[in-house]
């Protein structure tokens, strides 16, 4: 039954290595569990039964960066945690990607304080963009889809750190 | 100094000093967070290690200060809710309740029962979510990973619900000063009593998986004491209290919004472990279904908003049509409506303990200063004298006992 | 008036005999009381509440910026309940700098001085561990303070 059925015996599928990795790349994407503040909630939300994470293959959240490959940045980024963010993406091996996941993640949200930095991507290179407080896991779901999509179509020969950055809302997308 | 330069400084004191404890043994400074899976947060703690066991400990919070304070200071009175659902995430109806209180007695606003009783509701299945996603993060910390899938199960359900209600999963807004944003829909109130039917058949199955499991019990009794006297001395609220023997819940002791109408009782447990704090909450669950079912049963009919219009703003498709409440809405959204002089401390019973506003006003349309005394900052403190001579494993389970949400320990 | 208001206007009364030079004023309204007083006499006093009056748990500890122009510049305001009375007491305390600490009466004074400390400034005499418990430990000034701006421009 399934894709059993459409191979005949010797099957043979050609494709091209590029294509080949970023398929074993979308679908394997481990995150790190960095949960900050309110959209931690709803990021654990989203793993839980009802909208199930794992079945994009997002299975455990890694605790340790060494062993991630995507961050989630879900919360306010203040600018005593600063450093510790800037580390911890560091320590993430390549390739590595980022979604700034709510208001406060993507511009400082409605904190315009001293203690607030103003926006993730002041320290570290953001892959997509989830607008919401708190963002809604179908909204989650949606920037992780789109996330795939921008690895699917990555070249494989030059990964560069400042690639382009897609912008997403619920009704659309907007791409740079 | 930045923070890795203090902890290259403290391990060269020690290592300098050469100190050893009286088994021979090397102390090892070990730093456990910011980020962390079992933290439940951005906390941060610098251990002191003989080998697995504590000696010493100091948490480090601030990680999340976003400064709601002060930035209460520049909006106005209506602005304000919408940052009070920041504090305790989990239970944000309840921490704009305790504001909407503080303000209405400043104010000296009657709310008509009908929005009290509403009020009641919703702040039990705020309770109730809140003691839930509890319930998971302590299980799972602890290594038991089942029950979080189910918590969760039942969060989901209780989250439609103030969707339906207030437009939202969490961050509703939904209490306003002066009642309610709006009348709850014709099927929220039959979809709290199927709740209500339903829940306890499932409370049995946590209770069955944790209970009176012997690796459970292994883990959290004895694990974390705190005694009576400690308890009052240290300020601590809401189920550290109780968990310790001292019978005392703001709902009863001063009761608000109606809750004097009710019965219901209030848990208390002696042995001021983690096991007994554990107790303390499941039958607070219990007790919050005992709640709502008699505030669905007695619900009045009638307005949910006090009668005051320059601070109640009019309904929306009066706004359109009346030069009256076109009037008000301009008034208390671009000016903000003022408040007479004072100084006012009100304070609720959160799933935490006890959540407080003090508010100081002096007489203009935004709020002179505003604390809030959160229940999370204060409960925090005992976390350095619970774990010292514990081992590391311990302290999962005493950080999950405290129950701490990061913003309010930081605001 | 019930039994337990009647109770704290005769503790009130006691109180203000105790200490005639200590207790500036006494003003109870929208059902608070608040009784302010100088701050070389705090100490004893909170000990003397605590045992004498049973308002054995600080709710609350925090301070206020009275305005720049104001003399003296900040209040420190405490929060008191009684267990078994179930009663409230506000205490006011104005200082320009400095007040003891109310540790040794209440232990769960500690972190709330220290957050009035690292947001206001003031500084508790003989405090345990007096360090910035919300900004990092470089920074610089104080973020309550009125003069303190919200935002860096």
């Amino acid at each position: 039954m399934g894709i059993e059925e459409k191979l005949s015996e010797n099957s043979i599928i050609t494709t091209t290595v590029e294509k080949f990795v970023n398929w074993a790349r979308k679908n394997s994407l481990w995150p790190t569990g960095f949960g900050l503040a309110c959209c931690a909630i709803e990021m654990i939300s989203t793993a839980a039964a009802r909208f199930d994470l794992a079945r994009f293959g997002m299975e455990i959240f890694r605790s340790s960066p060494r062993q991630a490959d995507l961050m989630i940045v879900a919360g306010t980024v203040t600018k005593k945690m600063a450093p510790v963010v800037k580390r911890l993406y560091d320590q993430m091996p390549n390739p590595k990607w980022v979604i700034a996941m709510g208001a406060c993640a993507i511009s400082g949200g409605i904190f315009k304080t001293y203690s607030v930095l103003q926006g993730v991507d002041k320290i570290i290179p953001v892959d997509v963009y989830v607008p919401g407080c708190p963002v809604r896991p179908e909204a989650l779901l949606d920037a992780i889809v789109k996330l795939q999509e921008k690895i699917a179509k990555e070249k494989l020969r030059t990964k560069d750190e400042s690639t382009s950055i897609g912008t997403i809302g619920t009704t659309g997308t907007i791409e740079k | 100094m930045s923070e890795l330069e203090v902890e290259l400084a403290i391990r060269r004191k020690e290592e300098n000093r050469e100190e050893e404890t009286e088994t021979g043994e090397e102390i090892m400074v070990l730093n456990m967070g910011p980020q962390h899976p079992s933290t439940h947060g951005v906390l941060r703690i610098i251990l002191k290690l003989e080998g697995e066991l504590i000696i010493d400990a100091v948490p480090v919070i601030g990680y999340l200060h976003r400064g709601i304070e002060k930035l209460m200071e520049s909006k106005s009175y209506h602005q304000v809710i919408v940052l009070t659902d920041r504090f305790d995430y989990l239970s944000p109806l309840v921490n704009n309740l305790s504001y909407c209180l503080a303000v209405e007695k400043l104010l000296g606003l009657e709310i008509p029962p009908r929005g009290q009783y509403l009020r009641v509701i919703l702040a039990e299945l705020t309770r109730l979510e809140s003691h839930l996603m509890w319930l998971g993060s302590q299980a799972n910390d602890i290594g038991a990973i089942t029950p979080l899938l189910y918590t969760f199960r039942e969060r989901e359900g209780l989250l439609d619900l103030f969707e339906m209600a207030g437009g939202s999963r969490m961050h509703t807004s939904y209490i306003r000063i002066g009642g309610l944003l709006r009348d709850v829909p014709q099927e929220f109130i039959p979809k709290v009593k199927s709740f209500c039917e339903a829940f306890p058949r499932l409370m049995k199955d946590y209770e069955g998986l944790l209970t009176k499991n012997r690796i459970w019990q292994m883990r959290t009794r004895g694990v974390g004491v705190i005694s009576a006297e400690e308890a009052i001395n240290l300020s601590l609220s809401g189920p550290m209290l109780r968990g310790s023997g001292v019978k005392h819940d703001l709902r009863k002791a001063s009761p608000y919004s109606g809750y004097d109408q009710f019965e219901f009782d209030i848990p208390v447990e002696k042995e001021g472990d983690v096991y007994a704090r554990y107790l303390v909450r499941l039958e607070e669950m219990r007790q919050s279904i005992n709640i709502l079912r008699q505030a669905v049963e007695k619900l009045p009919s009638g307005p949910i908003n006090a009668g005051v219009p320059q601070v109640v703003p009019p309904e929306k498709q009066r706004v359109g049509s009346d030069i009256e409440s076109l009037i008000h809405q301009f008034h208390i959204m671009v000016e903000g409506f003022k408040v007479p002089a004072g100084e006012v401390y009100s304070s609720v019973e959160s799933p935490r303990g006890e959540l407080g506003y003090y508010i100081c006003s002096d007489g203009s349309g935004k709020p002179y200063r505003i604390k809030v005394r959160t229940p999370s900052f204060v409960n925090l403190q005992t976390l350095a004298p619970m774990i010292k001579g514990r081992l590391i494993a311990d302290i999962m389970a005493i950080i999950g006992s405290i129950d701490i949400i990061l913003g309010d320990v930081d605001k | 008036m019930n039994r337990h208001q009647l109770e704290q206007l005769e503790q009130l009364e006691q109180l203000k005999n105790k200490f005639p030079d200590g207790v500036e004023s006494i003003e109870t309204r929208l059902g608070e009381t608040t009784v302010e007083l100088k701050k070389e006499f705090l100490q004893p006093v909170c000990e003397y509440l605590k045992k004498e009056a049973g308002l054995d748990y600080l709710a609350d500890l925090t301070g206020l910026d009275l305005g720049v122009e104001a003399g003296p510049r900040y209040a420190v305001v405490y929060h008191l309940y009684s267990m078994q009375g179930r009663q409230r007491l506000r205490l006011k305390v104005k200082t320009s700098d400095a007040v003891d600490t109310v540790t040794p009466v209440w232990k769960g004074a500690d972190w709330f001085e220290r957050e009035v400390y690292d947001l206001l400034g003031i500084v508790f005499n003989r405090h345990p561990n007096l360090t910035r418990i919300y900004m990092p430990d470089d920074f610089v000034g104080h973020p309550l303070r009125k003069d303190f701006p919200l935002m860096e421009e």
